[in-house]
């Protein structure tokens, strides 16, 4: 009896909900329409946290102003993303601007933000182009501790080469790139160096490394929020050994009119390093707050959401 | 190029066969992390394995905790352990030996068990001390289940000594995780295969030993397959 009973309910439940999605579905799709000359703006971000709560502060900023949004988040690598937005499968993705120009020109040699900043939008493919920069940045920076650094008068990178031994630890890539120990040899003339390859990004284990002195130098990225809590010294690249990664909207032109282009370029012009770093010390650690309402969080502070 | 013509033409530079970077210097490092970590698990299951599979005792409890030792991931337990200890040898060591007990342990059990009981009877029966018992028979006859074990142990840990290199040592996963980060995939490759060949050659090896051994547990087992 009560099997029968329940593929009964389940078969009223089924009808309800096709007879539901029916119209649903009809009205979704005039209104994509409606909103494709409207302009939704589809939003992706890469698959990693930072990225993540970039888009939507974006998302949140345009929202604000009324403008329909679409999120389409965690897509992936470069080579996945870049034809989404050629293809307008999305129309606004947070970047990097290093990053971003050693993968549309991999023979670039630009590493000053100047020289990156010029040379994006040849290399960018037609339809698509980059609004302001911020002046918050996510690069391979070089630590030391701050007790380190003050034993052996530490500032720049280059200072390192007065050191008789050095030992670093970063992601194994960086002993064959060119910010990495070759960059090191030919900028800063160091040579030499003791280097442990340690896979997770200038993560736990890199900072581990440092912090108990099995490595004098950690790269860890300038926004990792382990930097500040361990009051380590950031080398300073004064020869730009490590190239820019500013924080830019790369968007497809057509989806975006001269609102919301001035709503970014405002978010822009408001997201520092140290705001990123911060926003990624909530998503981590103890507090774990989701990238949402990190972002409007945010916003709010700054009186932009 | 084709990737197998750069994984060949991998091989062949001539940088490939020298240095601390070389195949021969990473396989000397691959195989001393493997014999290191066979021997630290073999501390905690030789005197274990004997003791369980001599009395009987405790076997529930080792059968559980190998089987729940066998499920800890050792990627993860390594980082924990690199957090804990540092960088070094020490945090591989330790996780690969973690993932090379429950092998070792079983096969040593299992051994002792499968021996025949009026064999030790009669053993015991001869005026044998249990030291005897199991050094001089229950060890010989075991053995061939003991090889099996340890022939799986060491199989596992040459495969997966690869990831000790997700923390900063050396061996033939830095190959593998080197040509991961700067997209080599001819690398990765080359990598894999002196992996895959390595493992092959001391299971070819494993396999001759338990052959033997099970010849010298029982003579009446051929050293060899007889073709008639």
């Amino acid at each position: 009896m009560s099997i029968k009973r329940l593929a009964t309910v389940s078969a009223a439940a089924l009808l309800v909900l096709s007879a539901c999605s029916d119209p649903d579905d009809a009205g979704q799709e005039s209104d994509d329409a409606a909103q494709e000359s409207a302009g939704t703006i589809g939003i992706g971000s890469a698959d990693f946290p930072e990225s993540q709560i970039i888009a939507e502060i974006y998302a949140h900023a345009l929202e604000a102003e009324d403008f329909q949004v679409e999120r389409n988040f965690q897509i992936g690598a470069r080579e996945v993303y870049m034809p989404a937005l050629e293809n307008a499968e999305i129309d606004l993705m947070p970047e990097y601007t290093g990053n971003l120009l050693s993968y549309l020109d991999p023979e670039t040699t630009a590493t000053s933000a100047e020289d990156i900043e010029a040379e994006i939008p040849q290399a960018l493919p037609e339809g698509l182009e980059v609004l302001d920069t911020a002046e918050a940045q996510n690069k391979d920076s070089l630590n030391v501790t701050e007790e380190f650094a003050a034993q052996n008068d530490l500032e720049s990178i280059g200072d390192l080469a007065e050191l008789e031994q050095l030992s670093l630890a970063a992601n194994p890539e960086f002993a064959e790139r060119a910010y990495g120990i070759p960059g090191m040899e030919e900028v800063y003339g160091i040579t030499d160096v003791d280097f442990t390859p340690i896979s997770d990004g200038g993560g736990p284990a890199t900072l581990q490394a440092l912090l108990d002195g099995t490595v004098d130098v950690a790269d860890i990225y300038t926004t990792t929020p382990s930097i500040e809590e361990n009051d380590l010294v950031t080398l300073e690249d004064p020869e730009d050994m490590i190239a820019a990664q500013h924080v830019v909207p790369v968007v497809r032109a057509e989806a975006m009119d001269e609102q919301a282009r001035s709503i970014l370029n405002e978010v822009s012009a408001a997201l520092t390093t140290e705001a990123l770093t911060q926003m990624n010390a909530r998503n981590s650690g103890d507090e774990v707050e989701e990238p949402a309402t990190i972002a409007q969080d945010w916003l709010e502070e700054n009186d932009l959401g | 190029m084709s990737l197998l013509e750069e994984t060949v033409a991998w091989f062949s530079e001539p940088a490939q066969w020298s240095g601390a970077t070389g195949i021969p210097w990473r396989l000397a490092q691959h195989i001393g992390y493997t014999a290191l970590a066979v021997a630290a698990a073999a501390l905690v299951a030789v005197p274990l394995g004997l003791y369980i599979g001599h009395t009987g005792r405790w076997r529930n409890l080792a059968v559980l905790s190998t089987g729940a030792l066998r499920a800890l991931p050792t990627l993860g337990l390594l980082t924990l352990l690199a957090l804990q200890l540092g960088i070094g040898l020490s945090a591989p060591i330790i996780a690969l030996a973690v993932l090379c007990v429950p092998p070792l342990l079983a096969g040593i059990y299992s051994g002792l068990e499968a021996v025949d009981p009026a064999t030790v009877d009669a053993a015991r029966a001869q005026g044998m001390t249990e030291a005897h018992v199991i050094l001089r028979v229950e060890l010989p006859l075991a053995m061939p289940l003991i090889i099996g074990g340890l022939r799986s142990a060491v199989l596992q840990v040459i495969a997966t000594a690869t990831v000790a290199a997700f923390i900063g040592v050396g061996g033939l996963g830095r190959y593998i995780i080197d040509g991961l980060a700067v997209s080599d995939t001819a690398r990765v490759l080359g990598g894999a295969v002196v992996v895959v060949i390595l493992a092959l050659v001391i299971d070819a090896l494993f396999a001759a030993a338990q052959r033997l051994s099970a010849h010298f547990a029982d003579p009446a087992t051929p050293t060899k397959e007889r073709h008639a």
